[in-house]
């Protein structure tokens, strides 16, 4: 089954890390196959970020993200510019405190942000618990394989950090399944 | 033991070309090719080569054929800003028969057009842009694997054929990741040396004469004038520039069945599409969506030389159909090839053609 998630939030968060991550995630070592694109404008840090990743069991041919079923919004501005049009039929995960509109699909509120910077210490790490809660309410990849591509993708030192913002997010995501 | 890495198009290009046994890279960074030079920067003074951050495309191009002639594999990237200012060397690498690799990640144009955006704009440039009677070889990936297996098969045409050999990929097929498989090594065909009791620029039936770069030996003379077997300049006479150009041409041209690297899929369809590079990818995606027999697809892999023998692949084609990032370019070739009607389908701007406008052409054009 063809999945199409989209991250969104302000350059500088990691937003297309994290989309790299999920991408390497799935195509390395959960057995799918994955292809990871991204706005590529002359934005800079502040501005409207955006990282996309198609996922699926097939070969993936037409590689261009149409109309995403899972989205990771993490700025007003992102939900404003890629966010606001989602099918009715999305789910979508918002940081709680820097997006304040909420949408018409279904919608997590993840306080990423917030965890970072209060129960880790680190606002920089608020993608990866992103990540974790995205991972745990959508199962779009295995707990395991996300954390083989977290640990491929963060600079040496800070494995633990991350780790811990992923497991997290693990359980941010878990809880708002469950509510 | 091959690795297995989630990359870029741009990085794996870098990989293919490392794995070739490039060694060299002269380049000026340009959106959208930039990481390409970032990748050689950082791997080849690792890797015992040389990379340097030239002061424009024009000394680009110019220390990479320079630096082929010392007999290593040499490349370098760009995009059409940068491409266009290297057409007059590209003709001097063809008149001198270089083995050389360009890359240009093609972006919207023309003039600085949109960096970010995605074209497959520079095609005919790319066969025809420096001036004179010439041919080269162009290449055309859909992948991040295929950016790694066709570059890296770049240098093998380029040495093969002695003629600067293009890789056209573009923003799209750049800036993409995807699962890509990189081999501990690849295989390589040199250029035949030249030999014992050859003139540097005497060749054989298949019109490809001996390479002996600086360092081998041999003295060589080299010149973008037209020149006779020796390599010396013979600008007058008609005889001697016919000779020359002829075989420049004709050692590409002729080789065209052995160069090609094509893809039919549906050889009995009365509706065929034609395709390179990354709209290939939409084509393929309405046939596993609609699974039609009466729908059929070339695609090539190599663009230039022109295979024309593979539409004739389709016995029972009625129409094709040729999507491409441009306003209709490749489709010449099509259109000047089969009797059947043609449909260019270009579209420009920067984004692929979705299934949905595939569908509504077939539709309207079956």
């Amino acid at each position: 089954m063809r999945h199409e998630v989209r991250f969104s939030g302000y350059g500088g968060q990691g937003i297309i890390l994290s989309a790299v991550i999920l991408g390497r995630a799935a195509a390395l070592y959960d057995g799918k196959h994955a292809v990871q694109t991204q706005v590529y404008g002359p934005e800079a840090r502040g501005g409207a970020s955006m990282g996309q990743v198609v996922i699926d069991d097939r070969p993936i041919l037409y590689p261009e993200v149409a109309d995403p079923d899972i989205y990771a919004i993490m700025s007003q501005q992102g939900f404003e510019k890629y966010g606001v049009r989602a099918r009715p039929d999305a789910v979508m995960l918002l940081d709680t405190d820097l997006v304040r509109s909420r949408p018409g699909c279904r919608y997590y509120e993840i306080p990423a942000t917030a965890e970072a910077k209060t129960v880790l210490g680190r606002e920089i790490v608020a993608n990866i618990v992103m990540i974790g809660a995205l991972v745990t309410s959508t199962g779009i990849v295995s707990r395991e394989a996300i954390e083989r591509a977290v640990l491929d993708s963060v600079p040496k030192g800070t494995e633990n950090l991350n780790m811990k913002a992923l497991k997290r997010g693990f359980e941010l995501g878990e809880r708002v399944c469950n509510l | 033991m091959s690795r297995v890495e989630f990359m870029q198009g741009n990085a794996a290009c870098a990989e293919g070309a490392l794995a070739a046994g490039c060694r060299f890279f002269g380049g000026y960074p340009i959106t959208p090719s930039t990481e390409i030079a970032e990748a050689m920067a950082r791997r080849l003074p690792k890797a015992g080569g040389v990379f340097i951050s030239m002061e424009d495309e024009l000394a680009s191009i110019a220390a990479v054929i320079g630096a082929a002639w010392t007999g290593v594999r040499a490349m370098t990237a760009t995009s059409g800003p940068g491409f266009s200012l290297m057409m007059e060397n590209i003709g001097y690498a063809a008149m001198t028969e270089t083995p050389c690799v360009i890359v240009n990640v093609q972006r919207g144009g023309p003039s600085t057009g949109q960096p970010t955006r995605a074209a497959q704009g520079d095609m005919l440039q790319c066969r025809f842009g420096s001036h004179g009677d010439y041919s080269i070889i162009a290449l055309t990936p859909n992948s991040v694997q295929e950016t790694f297996d066709l570059t890296a098969k770049a240098f093998d045409l380029a040495d093969r054929f002695r003629v600067p050999t293009f890789l056209m990929t573009d923003e799209i097929v750049g800036h993409m990741r995807e699962r890509v498989t990189i081999p501990d090594a690849v295989d390589i065909t040199r250029s035949s040396p030249l030999a014992e009791g050859s003139l540097p620029f005497e060749a054989g039936d298949d019109g490809i004469p001996g390479f002996a770069p600086f360092g081998s030996g041999r003295a060589v003379h080299v010149t973008g004038l037209t020149h006779d077997e020796r390599g010396y300049p013979d600008t007058t006479d008609p005889a001697a520039h016919d000779r020359l150009v002829r075989r420049l041409v004709a050692k590409v041209e002729s080789a065209r069945r052995a160069i090609a690297d094509y893809e039919v899929t549906n050889p009995d369809a009365g509706t065929v599409f034609v395709t390179y590079g990354p709209p290939s990818r939409t084509v393929e995606q309405v046939m596993r969506d609609y699974p039609d027999d009466a729908v059929g697809h070339l695609r090539l892999r190599v663009v230039w030389p022109f295979p024309e023998f593979a539409l004739h692949e389709f016995p029972n084609a009625e129409t094709y159909i040729v999507p491409e990032l441009n306003m209709g370019q490749v489709v010449r070739e099509v259109e000047r090839h089969v009797d059947q009607p043609v449909v260019p389908l270009g579209k420009i701007g920067g984004e692929l053609h979705t299934p949905a406008e595939l569908v509504r052409a077939l539709e309207a054009h079956r």
